[in-house]
């Protein structure tokens, strides 16, 4: 039984890992070994010209900080509103409740690719076309229903009387649901976040469509440069996918320490 | 009047975000629905429910897609969410270097979708790629062919890529709901002698199952909706074995630029899933506060 469990981790890390370790393999193989070899698992010769191709002569750099001012702003814009939405959703019996959650439910089936130019349009009207604060605002608009949802399921996890009884002590409830509530729920706010900041940072047909400056693109729309009409440059494609993960890595293992602690910390005792 | 209004006021940003930006849109792209558009003078004539009867009556590509559709969706959700839960599960439980492991398995979710893809078709492909010389190991091929390519089977292609990217959603957050189930009640039910299987039925489970059942409701319209790895490893082929209604979508509009029959495809597919949402609403209501 409890090796079973490594066994099982195992197989779920050759699963995720093994795609991700290919694409490594394709970055560092040499553009004419890439098809002359075959399949193999290790280059014959390995080089780190397609690294120094994305990070030095392209503008990755400026791609990759795009994507983190846009994901971030995103993630932390989406979790505070959908905080309050979801905490409304969850406390409030309310008029009009059930046609607004249907509204949010009916936003997320349709197409994305038949709201591409009417929005186009909204943006135009407000002066956001091709500008990261336009794609911050788009993003922010469709995460919000799911986040909403998660913020509402996990307000109902947790227990209404500890926020009672600090309004009865004279908290405001703007007040006990910061202070009592919203620390109960850290795990739902890591989560919430992890979840924009990784739909924020992946995006490109909204980023495709909305930005045209080179210097405002995200880095999804950025790596579409290696596929021009005549081929695709797989090496430094695949070399830019693998620097992209470095930064999501990190932004997880800072999160996942939300989502690990929980009510662990006891706070219902006593 | 002042508690009338307050759960507006915490609802006014996410309402005024969702109109301008989602709601606005949506009724502009349903409105497409009525129109036939012109390509070559660039105008639109209104035809009322023309295009719905078209539709109706002579398309077989979209009853073909319907089914793809529910396959696709129905495989793809049943993996994720399957693999998912067992994942949160083990990591709930904990083991030696969590903390690294843990971050490295929520990286598929990270990746964009068409990077996913065009990773998978080399995956797949035998001269770039070792899955066909797996399968043949595996004795699923006879020699190694390109799953992709086998009107058969391509469908599983699309799949596996989809079980990839979306277990780490329903890791994170069955995760974070597990999380938030306190420890005592697992204390208190090991005292009166229940643990194991039976705790995980009558405690987590039940407790778990608001999380579960807005994932599970999402994530399938999301699916459903998730046409970019198809389009990349497939592009509904071969022979539309791979055809989805979203990607019929996509192909109706950008590459055959007939936006109105697009929206009329998008309004059934909508449909489809309203009715969906209000199966999976109505079971969800009977177990929580949801409405």
């Amino acid at each position: 039984m409890k090796y079973g469990k490594y066994l099982i981790i195992s197989a779920f890390l050759l699963f995720t890992l093994f795609p991700v370790f290919w694409m490594l393999k394709i970055s560092l193989t040499p553009d004419r070994l890439l098809f002359s070899e075959g399949v193999v698992m290790w280059p014959s010769r390995v080089t780190f010209d397609h690294y120094y191709a994305v990070l030095v002569e392209g503008s990755f750099p400026d791609y990759f900080l795009n994507s983190f001012i846009v994901s971030a702003t995103t993630a932390i814009l989406v979790t505070i509103i959908a905080s309050l939405a979801g905490y409304a959703l969850s406390r409030f019996q309310f008029k009009g409740k059930v046609a607004l959650i249907t509204v949010l439910l009916i936003t997320q089936m349709f197409p994305i690719v038949m709201v591409i130019a009417p929005i186009y349009n909204v943006l135009t009207m407000i002066n956001l076309v091709d500008s990261l604060t336009g794609l911050i605002l788009v993003y922010t608009a469709f995460n919000l229903p799911f986040a909403c949802f998660l913020m509402q399921t996990f307000f109902d996890g947790t227990p209404v009387e500890l926020e009672e009884a600090a309004m009865i002590d004279g908290c405001s409830r703007l007040e006990a649901l910061e202070k009592i509530t919203l620390p109960l729920c850290l795990p739902g706010i890591g989560a919430t976040l992890g979840f924009v900041f990784t739909a924020a940072w992946s995006e490109l047909l909204f980023a495709l469509m909305f930005i045209n400056r080179q210097s405002q693109m995200t880095f999804p729309a950025g790596i579409m440069n290696f596929v021009t009409k005549f081929s695709v440059d797989w090496g430094q494609m695949a070399a830019a996918m693998i620097l992209a993960l470095i930064p999501v890595c990190i932004f997880f293992a800072y999160i996942q320490k939300f989502i690990v602690q929980g009510l662990t910390a006891g706070a219902l005792k006593g | 009047m002042t508690k009338f209004l307050t759960p507006w006021y915490y609802l006014a940003p996410t309402i005024l975000f969702i109109f301008l930006l989602v709601l606005v849109p949506l009724i502009t792209g349903v409105s497409y629905a009525f129109y036939d558009f012109d390509l070559i003078s660039g105008t639109r004539d209104f035809v009322g429910l023309d295009q719905f009867f078209r539709l109706l009556q002579d398309d077989k590509i979209f009853s073909m897609s319907l089914i793809n559709t529910l396959f696709w969706t129905a495989a793809s959700l049943f993996f994720q969410f399957t693999f998912g839960l067992m994942l949160a599960l083990i990591l709930n439980h904990g083991f030696r270097g969590i903390r690294l492991i843990q971050p490295v398995l929520f990286v598929p979710w990270a990746v964009p979708s068409f990077l996913i893809g065009l990773m998978w078709v080399w995956m797949f492909n035998p001269v770039t790629g070792p899955l066909p010389y797996l399968f043949e190991g595996l004795g699923l091929m006879e020699k190694p062919e390109n799953l992709l390519s086998d009107p058969d089977h391509a469908m599983w292609g699309p799949i596996i890529a989809n079980v990839w990217f979306g277990i780490p959603f329903f890791a994170i957050m069955l995760l974070a709901a597990r999380r938030t189930i306190p420890n005592e009640i697992y204390e208190a039910a090991s005292i009166d002698g229940v643990s194991g299987l039976d705790a995980f039925r009558h405690i987590t489970l039940p407790l778990m199952a608001p999380t579960i059942l807005i994932t599970l409701l999402v994530r399938a319209i999301w699916i459903a909706n998730f046409a970019e790895i198809i389009i990349v490893m497939t592009n509904g082929g071969p022979a539309n074995s791979t055809q989805i209604v979203a990607t019929y979508i996509y192909d109706t509009a950008y590459q055959k630029m007939d936006f109105g029959y697009a929206s009329v495809l998008s309004i059934a597919l909508l449909i489809l899933l309203m009715i969906y949402g209000l199966i999976l609403g109505r079971i969800r209501r009977k177990m929580t506060t949801f409405l």
